[in-house]
């Protein structure tokens, strides 16, 4: 008896273990093989002139210089509106806000921020900076609206940096006299700033790869040139990707591959230097 | 008795004068009451030690004098509370400049997260421009006070965590005197170091006493009855409240308590 069970004991442990690795297997295979297969794909086209040259024959020849530097400027203008924002609103939740009902309706507002769909904030950018603001379909207009989408994430990450900051120092900086500004400005936004940079690139990167809500606020389908000012259309990799792939006919195959590696690249090594901030921070704790 | 002979080497208590008083002095968190009904002098230029067992409310007094309690959500306090003579809880008082007269070293050490240098220089950086020759000044002098200059001299550019516990207290001790208070709160200082590092606070302790107000609080009888001039008994009435059971000079407490409780607690009969 006593054998037995230990012995059924023994199979559902290795049982388990392997369901589990079969499951990690399973999630690293599939972006593996994504990864692989649009390096693969993609590489055969990918060189110096199709990230520096204009697109010709709506896409067809030529490069992808305009859509490249268009994501660049899009990950810029939500960096410049999203990021400020993020850290005012988080030293305000950490450092200011009463524990009261009202704070948790904000932390809960801030919480479902992330959780809409990304479309409603294209929709949402299109009725109130497109129209009601009258930036019309712009970089501008476009930078705003992935902005109120990346403040979930940016007021979340610094909130959260600025909490973990032990609140001895909080005490020992208000002993010596200096003001609850002082202490922030100088003891705990310095100790937050790996985490505050962390979700300010997680932030870019995830604008540099919303195709929805640009699509209906200023992504132009082609453009020979680059936007001239906050005010003008622009292209971005992400629509442009989706143009090629679906709208138009007699696209070579390759093209569309090294649009995607090009845009993969831009968001994993954004992704990757989030990584590296966070684990340089790390160390430096010890 | 181990304590009687801590006793001798106790300055006699030199009374010049009352730095800081309360009169009826009570402390709300919310609904309950942490301190009740206390009045208590505070005498200059001396060591006061706060005693009691754990939960009197003895941290809480100590925090009374540099207004930290103002950061609890709900705190409220009642009765006076004088520095010379003024009313600290009054509405003109001005809590950053309040701090700065009346210094605080908590019970674990807190360094900030920077240079050595850095750590001493923080509270004369928020309080104005200051040259960085006279910073360097003001930090030297500051870690001399704390008796921390010779072992650090050649490693102020390091980071302050790299010193030891003892070393980490004094540093925040030179913190506290480098933007020059009056008072200084401590609040079981000791009671994350070894013996020799808490000798070393100690010795350091009756040296700024002869310049600065110390009122300190420790659960340790020896280190009251070695290091403090006067002492201050709080005790738990019913469960929750701490009241002041006692108070006088150090030698006189420790030797001929008035109150049955006090004696109790000083020969270790409970708490």
């Amino acid at each position: 008896m006593r054998t037995r069970s230990n012995l059924s004991r023994r199979i559902s442990q290795k049982t388990a273990f392997a369901v589990l690795l079969t499951a990690t297997i399973a999630v690293t295979a599939v972006s593996l093989f994504i990864i692989i297969h649009i390096v693969v794909r993609g590489a055969a086209i990918v060189d110096w002139d199709f990230l520096t040259q204009a697109p010709t024959q709506a896409g067809k020849a030529g490069g992808i210089f305009p859509a490249l530097v268009g994501t660049f400027y899009l990950m810029l203008g939500t960096l410049v509106i999203a990021l400020p924002i993020g850290v005012l609103a988080g030293i305000y939740l950490s450092e200011y806000a009463p524990k009261n009902r009202l704070t948790k309706v904000i932390n809960l507002a801030i919480v479902n921020l992330a959780g809409v769909p990304s479309i409603v904030y294209g929709l949402f950018g299109l009725g109130v900076f497109v129209l009601m603001l009258n930036f019309g379909m712009s970089l501008l207009a476009a930078s705003l609206t992935l902005a109120c989408q990346a403040l979930a994430m940016t007021i979340t990450t610094s909130r959260e940096a600025l909490i973990a900051v032990p609140a001895e120092y909080r005490a020992g900086s208000l002993a010596v006299g200096a003001t609850r500004w002082q202490t922030i400005r100088h003891l705990i936004l310095p100790q937050a700033r790996p985490g505050i940079v962390t979700g300010a690139v997680l932030a870019m990167s995830r604008a540099a790869g919303e195709t929805a809500p640009i699509l209906v606020v200023g992504a132009a389908f082609l453009m020979r040139g680059l936007p001239q000012s906050p005010f003008d259309r622009f292209m971005a990799l992400p629509y442009h990707l989706y143009t090629v792939a679906v709208h138009i006919p007699g696209m070579p195959e390759d093209t569309k591959w090294g649009v995607a590696l090009v845009l993969l690249a831009v968001v994993l090594s954004f992704n990757i230097l989030a990584t590296v901030v966070r684990l340089r921070a790390r160390k430096q704790r010890g | 008795m181990k304590l009687d002979s801590a006793l001798t080497n106790s300055r006699p208590p030199q009374y010049r004068g009352t730095k800081l008083s309360t009169r009826h002095l009570n402390l709300f968190y919310g609904p309950c009451q942490a301190l009740r009904d206390i009045t208590l002098d505070i005498p200059e230029r001396a060591i006061t030690a706060i005693i009691g067992p754990s939960g009197c409310g003895k941290s809480s007094f100590l925090r009374i004098f540099n207004r930290m309690n103002d950061l609890i959500p709900g705190a409220r306090v009642e009765g006076s509370v004088e520095l010379d003579g003024i009313d600290i809880y009054h509405r003109s008082i001005d809590v950053v400049e309040l701090r700065k007269r009346v210094g605080m070293v908590f019970q674990k050490p807190n360094p900030f997260p920077m240079s050595v240098f850095e750590n001493v220089a923080f509270g004369p950086r928020r309080h104005g421009r200051v040259s960085r020759g006279e910073l360097q000044d003001i930090v030297e002098s500051s870690l001399h006070q704390a008796a921390l200059w010779e072992e650090v001299k050649d490693k102020l550019d390091q980071s302050a965590f790299d010193l030891s516990g003892g070393q980490q207290q004094r540093l925040c001790i030179a913190r506290v005197l480098a933007v020059e208070p009056e008072v200084i709160l401590m609040d079981e200082p000791c009671s994350a170091l070894d013996p020799v590092a808490t000798l070393k606070i100690e010795d350091l302790m009756r040296r700024l006493a002869e310049k600065y107000t110390i009122i300190i609080v420790t659960h340790n009888m020896q280190q009251a009855a070695r290091a403090s001039d006067v002492s201050a008994f709080l005790l738990m009435e019913g469960d929750i409240c701490g009241v002041l059971v006692e108070h006088g000079p150090t030698a006189e407490l420790f030797t001929k308590p008035k109150d049955r409780r006090t004696e109790d607690y000083i020969t270790g009969r409970f708490g």
